[in-house]
């Protein structure tokens, strides 16, 4: 009974991981209608960021916003540099882009930062171990955090003009611009704020599976999982999504099939989830007039 | 037109064939594995490019193909010629197996779907229960065809001919499905679904069965590739087979058969040469290589090609222009 | 054209054997890949993909074999050491490697990365009767020196280190309830092998769970919790660094205290221990062979005071923590001896003779008397291990030194 609980907990805190990157996925869909497989290697780059900038003297929450600016101007750059010029490009090509960034990215952080894993500072550092181990203090921060983030970014999207005018910029480019939405800015806000969400992700996640330029190989897959499950559009889906899709992922594989088939368990599980809810969850369901 | 066409597509085959009694076995094999690829890639482009179905995964029916070779192979001797038609069957079984919760989900969706089933598959492949079969983490190892009494080529010679027939074999079927009445129906299917039922197509039977056809092809391609390699090990097929197959199709151009076999040059050449570049960061030189391309080229080699004539034979360019239009809509869709 | 260019050699040195006349006994045997001045070296590493850790070893073994030549070569030879990307590939280590010994024409393959990829190309190798010296893997099938008589492993192999493991809980336990943790490929499960060589029919019962995690997975926490609950009092930990200091963490912080083993592969203290808590590690046990450039123990060391130099002079940015670089260097001195004890006949078979004629051989990287020994009949260079255990400062060796079994 007591490892039942503790499968479902360390399911949660595992399941945040996913939820805290689902969210940067949602962002990047919500503000262009693409889901960017880079993300998560962008995320890790940022992190390596902050990680030289606290080894560079900064105190943590000074390196921790200086990073999410950075990392926010980055997505921004490669949206305007990379992305606005290949605006009328077929989306498959976007996606073989994205494909490319990814490499680029895993490559050079390798590359400057050198392979070997590192640790990485907590805000919530305090070593004891909470509910006997079940939860470390850094855990429940993080999990703390990315709801205050889902929060945030439901607020953004349903309450705020901005978020309104990103909106249909990515759900309908043409009448936006006829209602005097700029566009072109919408979509680079859009990449900057998903960057800066997968920065604070990685700065969150980076204290509990440690740093390595692989990092967010595994992880990105599963929030993938998780945002879909959920809802691609709706943020709190996405979360709900992520945090289910750790402790499904833990409880079939300690007790159903074994871990030798964990992450295929997993996924079938979120395909039939989704063959009966082709939208997710809590997705709304598209109607477009023909 | 269509005669200079045969004349450009025996003249090819020619030349391909001369290949083999000119080059090395090295390059031969390289030669091979292109072959190869653009199979796979051809079946990638008939649900994905030509159906508008999005799958980044059809590394997993590369890797079903290439087992089912080495098991019968290896395990009931049977002729490596002989286990084509098998994998074939096999895999449009899978495909069509597929295709039927392929047929609920869109877009992003069965992105994902497909993906997963190429992230899973490796695991699967490793399950201890499969393993007097798959050979479990070691993979299997199988020797090299010979050419057949009579025929005084080297193995490698034998090889890529045998490939490249079975290769020009399958091109040509393909392009005989897409550009009669089928062909035209998944094209009709992948721009504009309502219209195309409201036109009659069967709009299940059809996604299910492109799925079929493109599971065929990809995992003959994998049976090819597993004879070539001599080795299938669950490490082969990883999720980034898929990607790079996906990558082979945006290159070469999306809904475009001749695509294909640039498609598949790019992902065999670009990475020694991106790695001649600098080790340190080859990975980087490749996908800075790969963002470049498509930069410049959104669609791919074969739209690039499709200009290039067009703007050369400028009496004729109304079928190619149609092409053209197919692919951009898709790329709103 | 290029079968006729590969065969220019073969042509001139038939020449050189004419006119050496009968007096020329020396240069009788064909030397592919070597000339008067030089000897070509082909290597796979994976510089790109998921396993592009591993590319340091090849750029410390370019760098080693670079100053090598600026001090005049071997035997007044120079290597010519061509490392080629195959991003840990099976398909693309098959090409690549073909292109070094078709097109490159060299003499012979050194430590290659991988178990997968070198599995792909140890027929086609041995088939040429191209030497597959040194492999960077540390799979048990390396050592099957009768089926594939060119192809020879290096390192201790996982399953000789779980084999001392096992017979060490078996020593000091009398009814050892044992967990092991995986990772669910070839390196993970010679390990599981390993411990059942020692316990054979006993395994069952003794071993009371034991469960696997794939190298793309988050956490391991999970796992862990599961083998908690099996009521084990050992536990054997078979991970890359990642996995292995979350494992040593978790571990701790749910307040099970194990008899912990952790794979010789994640004993860095740099890259390990440290990110896991110094703290947390106490009382670890591992078989080591060689030394950590992050463990004090040998901030001091000549040995390893030889290859900071080394790196300072030819790698100045490299990150020092990287076990990799260690190995490189290592293995890269045991080529060196293969080559100066070939003399001047560089042909592939004395190459192969060579290789598997080492005595004693000390490497300023490996542990104070654990030394290379090869032999027709033994392809496990390294097979000694000692065990130690982790004091929350240093890794303190006890015991003797052990040598596997090999197989």
């Amino acid at each position: 009974m007591i490892g039942l609980l503790h499968q479902i907990l360390s399911g949660l805190v595992t399941g945040g991981i996913y939820a805290s990157v689902a969210l940067a996925l949602v962002m990047i869909y919500q503000s262009t209608h693409h889901v960017n497989f880079a993300q998560g290697e962008m995320a890790t780059f940022s992190t390596y960021i902050a990680l030289a900038l606290i080894e560079a003297g900064l105190p943590y929450w000074g390196a921790f916003l200086a990073t999410v600016m950075i990392s926010f101007v980055m997505g921004a750059v490669i949206q305007i540099v990379l992305m606005r010029p290949m605006a009328n490009a077929p989306v498959l090509s976007s996606v073989g882009v994205f494909i490319g960034l990814l490499l680029v990215f895993n490559s050079i952080t390798g590359w400057i930062f050198s392979y070997t894993i590192k640790s990485f500072p907590s805000p919530f550092e305090a070593s004891r171990p909470l509910l006997g181990g079940f939860l470390s203090p850094h855990e429940l921060g993080a999990t703390v955090v990315t709801l205050a983030v889902l929060v945030a970014v439901y607020l953004f999207f349903r309450h705020t003009k901005l978020g309104l005018a990103m909106r249909a910029a990515a759900f309908n480019p043409v009448s936006s611009r006829l209602v005097g939405i700029r566009v072109g800015h919408m979509l680079a806000l859009g990449w900057g704020l998903a960057a800066a969400l997968g920065a604070v992700a990685g700065m969150m996640i980076a204290p509990v599976v440690f740093l390595d330029p692989n990092m967010m190989a595994g992880i990105l897959l599963y929030a993938f999982a998780g945002a879909l499950l959920g809802g691609i559009d709706n943020p709190a889906g996405a979360v709900i999504g992520g945090f289910a899709v750790g402790v499904i992922e833990n409880l079939g594989g300690a007790y159903v099939v074994g871990t030798e088939l964990k992450l295929s368990l997993a996924l079938f599980t979120i395909v039939a989830v989704l063959v009966f809810r082709p939208n997710g969850l809590f997705g709304r369901v598209l109607v477009t007039r023909v | 037109m269509a005669g200079t066409r045969m004349l450009a597509i025996m003249a090819g085959l020619a030349c391909a064939v001369a290949i083999a009694f000119a080059l090395s076995g090295y390059h031969l094999f390289q030669l091979t594995m292109v072959v190869t690829y653009a199979i796979a890639i051809l079946g990638l482009n008939i649900v994905t490019g030509y159906n508008g179905q999005i799958s980044l995964g059809h590394g997993a029916f590369y890797a079903i193909g290439a087992y089912v070779t080495a098991i019968l192979m290896s395990n009931y001797d049977v002729p490596y010629w002989a286990t084509l038609p098998v994998s074939a069957l096999i895999c449009a079984a899978f495909g069509f197996a597929f295709g039927l919760p392929a047929l609920r989900l869109g877009g992003l969706y069965l992105a994902l779907t497909t993906f997963a089933l190429a992230v899973a598959l490796p695991q699967l492949l490793k399950y201890p229960a499969l393993e007097p079969w798959t050979g479990g983490v070691q993979g299997i190892v199988i020797s090299k065809p010979e050419a057949p009494l009579g025929l005084r080529l080297s193995g490698d010679q034998w090889l890529y001919l045998f490939t490249l027939a079975v290769g020009a074999v399958m091109f040509l079927l393909a392009a005989n499905l897409l550009s009669g009445r089928i062909g035209r129906a998944i094209r009709a299917v992948r721009d504009n679904p309502i219209a195309a039922e409201a036109m009659g197509v069967d709009l299940a039977l059809l996604k299910t069965r492109a799925f079929a056809v493109s599971a065929l092809y990809t995992g003959v391609a994998g049976s090819l590739g597993a004879i070539a390699v001599q080795f299938v090990a669950p490490d082969s097929f990883s999720v980034f087979l898929s990607i790079t197959l996906f990558v082979g199709l945006v290159v070469g151009g999306v809904a475009s058969i001749s695509g294909a076999i640039f498609g598949a040059a790019f992902i065999v050449f670009v990475p020694n040469l991106a790695e001649q570049v600098s080790k340190a960061a080859a990975g980087a030189v490749y996908g800075v290589i790969l963002i470049g391309f498509l930069y410049f080229i959104p669609s791919g080699f074969a739209g690039m090609a499709r200009r290039i004539l067009q703007r050369m034979i400028p009496q004729r360019p109304a079928m190619l222009v149609r092409t053209e239009v197919g692919v951009r809509e898709n790329g709103h869709a | 054209m290029n079968a006729r260019s590969r065969r220019r050699p073969v042509v001139l040195m038939a020449a050189a054997l004419l006119f050496a006349g009968p007096s020329g006994v020396a240069v009788a045997e064909d030397m592919p890949g070597v000339t008067a001045t030089s000897i070509k070296i082909g290597q796979t590493e994976a510089y790109s993909g998921n396993a592009s850790a591993y590319g340091a070893i090849g750029r410390t073994l370019t760098a080693l074999f670079k100053s090598v030549n600026e001090a005049g070569g071997v035997n007044g030879r120079k290597i010519d050491f061509i490392s080629v990307d195959d991003g840990y590939i099976p398909p693309r280590t098959v090409e690549q490697t073909r292109r070094l010994v078709e097109e490159e024409g060299v003499s012979f393959m050194f430590n290659a990365l991988g178990t997968p990829t070198n599995t792909a190309v140890q027929k086609y190798l041995n088939m040429k009767k191209v030497p597959q010296l040194f492999v960077a893997t540390g799979a048990d099938k390396w050592g099957d020196y009768q089926r594939y008589p060119w192809t020879i492993g290096y390192q201790p192999s996982y399953r000789t280190e779980a084999q001392v493991y096992a017979k060490y809980i078996l020593k000091t336990a009398k009814a050892p309830k044992i967990a092991i943790l995986f990772q669910n490929d070839d390196f993970g499960k010679d390990y599981v092998l390993g411990i059942k060589d020692v316990l054979g029919s006993q395994y069952d019962t003794l071993v009371v769970k034991a469960v696997s995690y794939e190298s793309t997975d988050p956490t391991i926490d999970s796992q862990i919790v599961t083998l908690q609950s099996s009521g084990a009092d050992t536990l054997v930990i078979a991970a890359i660094p990642k996995m292995a200091a979350q494992a040593i963490r978790k571990v701790y912080d749910i307040g099970w205290h194990p008899l912990e083993f952790v794979s010789d592969v994640s004993v860095s203290v740099g890259a390990v221990i440290k990110p896991a808590g110094v703290e947390k590690a106490v009382g670890l046990i591992t078989g080591l062979y060689g030394k950590d450039a992050t463990d004090p123990a040998w901030a001091n060391d000549p040995g390893m005071n030889e290859w900071r130099a080394f790196m300072k002079a030819n790698m100045p940015d490299a990150d020092l923590t990287d076990a990799n670089y260690v190995y490189g260097y290592g293995v890269g001195l045991t080529l060196l001896q293969v080559l100066k004890q070939c003399g001047n006949d560089l042909s592939r078979a004395n190459i192969m003779k060579q290789a598997t004629n080492l005595k004693d051989l000390e490497i300023p990287t490996l542990l104070p008397g654990i030394k290379v020994n090869t032999s027709p009949t033994n392809y496990h260079p390294i097979r000694q291990l000692q065990l130690a255990r982790w004091n929350g400062k240093t890794w303190e060796r006890f015991g003797e030194v052990i040598s596997g079994a090999g197989s």
